[in-house]
């Protein structure tokens, strides 16, 4: 049995669900613009993640196997809809700059991942753990990616600017081309970085 | 917006893929080969133009103005049901078609392009003929998308990329550069 500290680490390095697992890329480049909105994302991804592990753990013993699939779909649009009725009425800026990533966070293969993979065989306590450290790792990863494109694709962070007046903001990564490359070289570099480390 | 406008902007300006980053998995996963890249996209434009009507009908007979906040749960359902009928009626009178698409079908479930055009078609307010026109050419770009990444794929199979690199990063900066040649259709719709 693993400890605990295990299973909320390995969210974060060994099965980083970017750069490790390579899922929930449609986010990953989509919003990751601007630091702000990468929080976000990453933020709701924790929230409904959290509360879909909790759900699905809670009724693992309930659910028939042959329907758990649907089931957990409704679990987790549930929990994706309550978000999005959140967002809209408290941050409705973010609401806007995140558009239809939200709704879409229903499909994202993390979220139904975990729920196959951890909450429906372990119990609830583990499942918050899990879900604590997967969803951890994800907005990691999406906020270093929205850093690094927005300190070079606008010269800021959080909106703030920080590289002084001489700074030519270079523009393509800021557009879509630009999350395409970053995260490809990122995913390189975390590979070296991983294979130093000797971690597999 | 003309029909025509559409249909550019849904294949080349605005590519799924390339510019709106919806199907990034599929994109990913399934463009290994050249054939199965062209029976997924088969299989994808086939789902999406029936998922598309049924829930823009639903959508404005029946959830339209009451039950707004629902849309994200019935859609969802409604795509799942609707591919897994698609999965049993295909098997049962058309067999080679099944074997041809049927393996792609599952997958479709999960992939976010479905449920994304569904939710843009309510969101931009489209008609019924707008709604089949504009995910057909979604689909059609998704396809195009599948097909060049693939193409390109077979021969990177063969290049010497570094070992760090290989597999999914070196196929992001392909599509980071794809993505580049496809912007230059966005500077066509200012003309």
């Amino acid at each position: 049995m693993t400890t605990l500290t295990q299973e909320f680490t390995k969210g974060i390095v060994q099965e980083n669900p970017v750069f490790r697992l390579i899922l929930g890329m449609c986010p990953t480049l989509a919003v990751t613009g601007s630091t702000l909105n990468a929080l976000g994302m990453g933020v709701s991804v924790i929230a409904v993640l959290l509360c879909s592990n909790i759900v699905v753990s809670a009724v693992r013993n309930v659910v028939p196997a042959k329907v758990r699939i649907p089931a957990y779909i409704m679990i987790i649009a549930t929990f994706v809809t309550i978000v999005e009725m959140l967002l809209s009425a408290f941050a409705p800026d973010l609401f806007e700059a995140l558009g239809i990533f939200i709704p879409l966070i229903v499909v994202n293969c993390i979220i139904l991942g975990r729920a196959e993979a951890f909450a429906r065989k372990n119990t609830i306590g583990r499942s918050v753990i899990d879900a604590l450290g997967i969803g951890l790792g994800y907005t990691l990863s999406l906020t270093l990616l929205g850093v690094i494109r927005e300190v070079f694709g606008a010269g800021s962070i959080l909106g703030y600017p920080i590289m002084g007046a001489a700074f030519e903001p270079m523009g393509v990564l800021a557009v879509a081309p630009g999350a395409f490359i970053t995260l490809g070289i990122l995913l390189g570099l975390f590979n070296y970085l991983f294979k130093r480390l000797g971690i597999e | 917006m003309s029909l025509l406008a559409i249909i550019f902007v849904a294949i080349l300006a605005d590519n799924i893929v390339f510019n709106q980053f919806l199907g990034i998995c599929p994109y990913l996963g399934v463009s290994k080969r050249l054939e199965t890249s062209l029976g997924m996209g088969i299989a994808v434009i086939f789902v999406m133009a029936m998922s598309a009507v049924v829930t823009w009908l639903v959508y404005n007979y029946i959830l339209f103005p009451h039950l707004v906040y629902l849309r994200t749960i019935v859609f969802i359902l409604i795509i799942a049901g609707l591919v897994q009928l698609v999965e049993t009626i295909l098997k049962k009178t058309n067999p080679t078609l099944f074997r041809a698409l049927g393996i792609f079908l599952p997958l479709i479930t999960t992939n976010c392009t479905i449920l994304g055009v569904a939710i843009l078609n309510v969101q931009a307010e489209h008609n019924i003929i707008e709604t089949i026109v504009y995910s057909i050419s979604v689909a059609v770009g998704f396809t195009i998308a599948l097909v060049i990444m693939a193409g390109i794929r077979e021969r990177l199979d063969l290049a010497n990329v570094s070992s760090l690199l290989r597999g999914a990063a070196v196929s992001l900066v392909t599509a980071g550069i794809l993505s580049l040649a496809f912007m230059g259709f966005k500077g066509m719709m200012t003309l």
